[in-house]
């Protein structure tokens, strides 16, 4: 199973197995990181699963659709690669795939 | 002298039996007697996209199921929020009359205006306010009386929130029950309720002298150096600072009821909800470190607003449904809040579910609650407080509702500390 790091924003690092098709949010929550709260349940509708992808893995993944890009927009604290992780399915190219939380969701 | 069990059997009896065609569920009265929730289980089980002819609102399509209505609200560029279309509420009123604020916008002017206001609720805000919230939710807690019974609404929900409003606007601290009354006329239809102003002239009389007394502020603030307040970000904000009278006032109107009646009910049907399930109590008490979920339970169970209303700019499936270009289209989150196909036994209140936060009472989409956060925020000290404090708070009587379909909310609640 591909692994993904998910970086607090308080610096603590969580390695996570993920089954390939589930999303970035999913397995955040199945898993119990603190930090996503996934008001919506991977509908792209709410913006509080937000994550700032690691550089060197923002251009591997699949463009932000335009609702994506849309709910991005009113996110708190809005970055270069400002992702939503219900919106980033894994596979295993993605396998170290690294992303940090913002302070909160909102 | 009816139970309050009865009126709910008969109720239910009642929605069940009757026409589908008949069924309209804006019925101020079925909100003020809490009974409307049986007409939206029958619509949802035989008519989930309803259409009601007329009445007093006129001709509208009802939404009722969680997933249609997650449909509409994150499909905005054909569910249209504008005020020019008729904005977001069920009722109608005339151009001249309908609030200018940026929840009845549609972008671009929305996300512009939204964006300016949005850092005062962002997360690196509220770690700043915990604090004070936290102080003031303390005194008003340990000043309420042992031993004798008092409203709840008053005393706690309407102190608390008027004080976080006064606060986020900076305003005269000895002056923010204005805030409330503001806030309480705002919501009104004087057409259903005339319990705080007689007609719609009256009304606006008192929305104008709200608007002078904030214009007088927005002066005071304009002038002196930006601060972190809601006055100072809209005066000095540059897509903001220009705004024309009508927008300042809508927008106004706004962030007042959105962070006032909401959250006021919620505090309210928080302590109802737990009065009705002692069970949920015992668990609570048991283990605190369920506030956090319990509040988005509360939020869930309360939903203190009612609908959501949006206007369709062009022909549009829905459910099976064509909803047609110009048609009213009113999501009942009430409704979707408790649709069993969604959220497991969603009429019992249930306070460590699996995933709580997946409730519509902030809405979903660009429109989606701007103040969610700050709400959760002093919820969850409010009952982290009282859980300190108080072992017991018993509720005495029935809540008195407020008759609205827009606002479900409560004017009293008498309860109990014991000495």
């Amino acid at each position: 199973m591909p692994q993904v790091t998910f970086i607090a924003h308080d610096g603590t690092r969580r390695d996570v197995q993920v089954a390939e098709g589930l999303s970035l949010m999913r397995a955040a929550v199945d898993n119990d990181v603190r930090g996503i709260d996934a008001d919506c349940g991977g509908q792209c509708a709410c913006a509080t699963c937000h994550v700032f992808v690691d550089p060197a893995w923002a251009a591997r993944l699949q463009p932000a659709s335009p609702q994506e890009e849309e709910m991005l927009n009113f996110t708190a604290e809005r970055r270069e690669h400002s992702r939503l992780a219900c919106q980033i399915p894994v596979t295993a190219a993605l396998h170290g795939l690294t992303v940090t939380l913002p302070e909160g969701q909102h | 002298m009816n139970t309050a069990a009865e009126i709910q059997a008969a109720a239910r009896e009642r929605a069940f039996a009757m026409p589908l065609e008949q069924i309209d569920p804006s019925d101020p009265e079925l909100f003020l007697d809490d009974t409307v929730g049986h007409y939206f289980a029958r619509l949802r089980r035989d008519d989930p996209v309803h259409h009601t002819p007329g009445g007093r609102f006129g001709p509208y399509w009802s939404i009722t199921t969680y997933r249609d209505i997650m449909a509409v609200d994150t499909n905005h560029k054909v569910f249209s929020s504008d005020w020019t279309n008729g904005g977001i509420s069920i009722l109608e009123r005339p151009m001249t009359e309908r609030l200018q604020m940026f929840i009845a916008m549609d972008p671009p002017k929305h996300d512009v205006q939204r964006l300016a206001v949005s850092p005062i609720v962002a997360p690196a805000n509220l770690a700043n306010m915990e604090a004070v919230i936290r102080e003031r939710t303390c005194r008003v807690l340990d000043d309420l009386p042992r031993g004798e019974t008092f409203d709840w609404v008053g005393r706690v929900s309407i102190e608390l929130t008027t004080m976080m409003l006064a606060t986020l606007f900076d305003f005269p601290f000895e002056e923010r029950r204005l805030l409330t009354w503001w806030s309480d006329i705002a919501t009104t239809n004087p057409d259903v309720d005339t319990s705080r102003v007689a007609s719609w002239e009256a009304r606006q009389a008192e929305l104008v002298k709200m608007a002078q007394y904030f214009t007088r502020l927005w002066n005071e603030r304009v002038n002196a150096p930006p601060k972190t307040d809601l006055i100072s970000m809209l005066a000095h904000g540059p897509s903001t600072r220009n705004m024309p009278p009508e927008e300042f006032l809508g927008n106004l109107v706004l962030l007042i009821v959105g962070g006032n009646d909401t959250t006021r009910n919620s505090m309210t049907g928080g302590l109802l909800a737990l009065a009705r399930h002692p069970e949920e109590w015992a668990k609570l008490r048991a283990n605190p470190a369920l506030v956090e979920s319990m509040v988005s339970e509360i939020i869930r169970w309360q939903t203190p607003l009612a609908h959501m209303r949006r206007t369709a700019v062009a022909d549009v499936d829905v459910g099976g449904r064509t909803i047609r270009k110009g048609d009213k289209v009113v999501m009942w989150y009430l409704s979707g809040n408790r649709d069993e196909t969604a959220i497991d036994q969603p009429e019992r209140f249930v306070i460590d579910r699996a995933r709580p936060r997946q409730h519509l009472s902030f809405g979903f989409g660009i429109h989606r609650c701007v103040g969610n956060r700050l709400a959760e925020l002093q919820l969850r000290i409010m009952w982290e407080e009282i859980l300190a404090r108080f072992p017991v708070i018993e509720v005495l009587d029935e809540p008195v509702r407020v008759k609205s379909n827009f606002v479900r909310g409560y004017a009293k609640l008498p309860v109990r500390i014991p000495a």
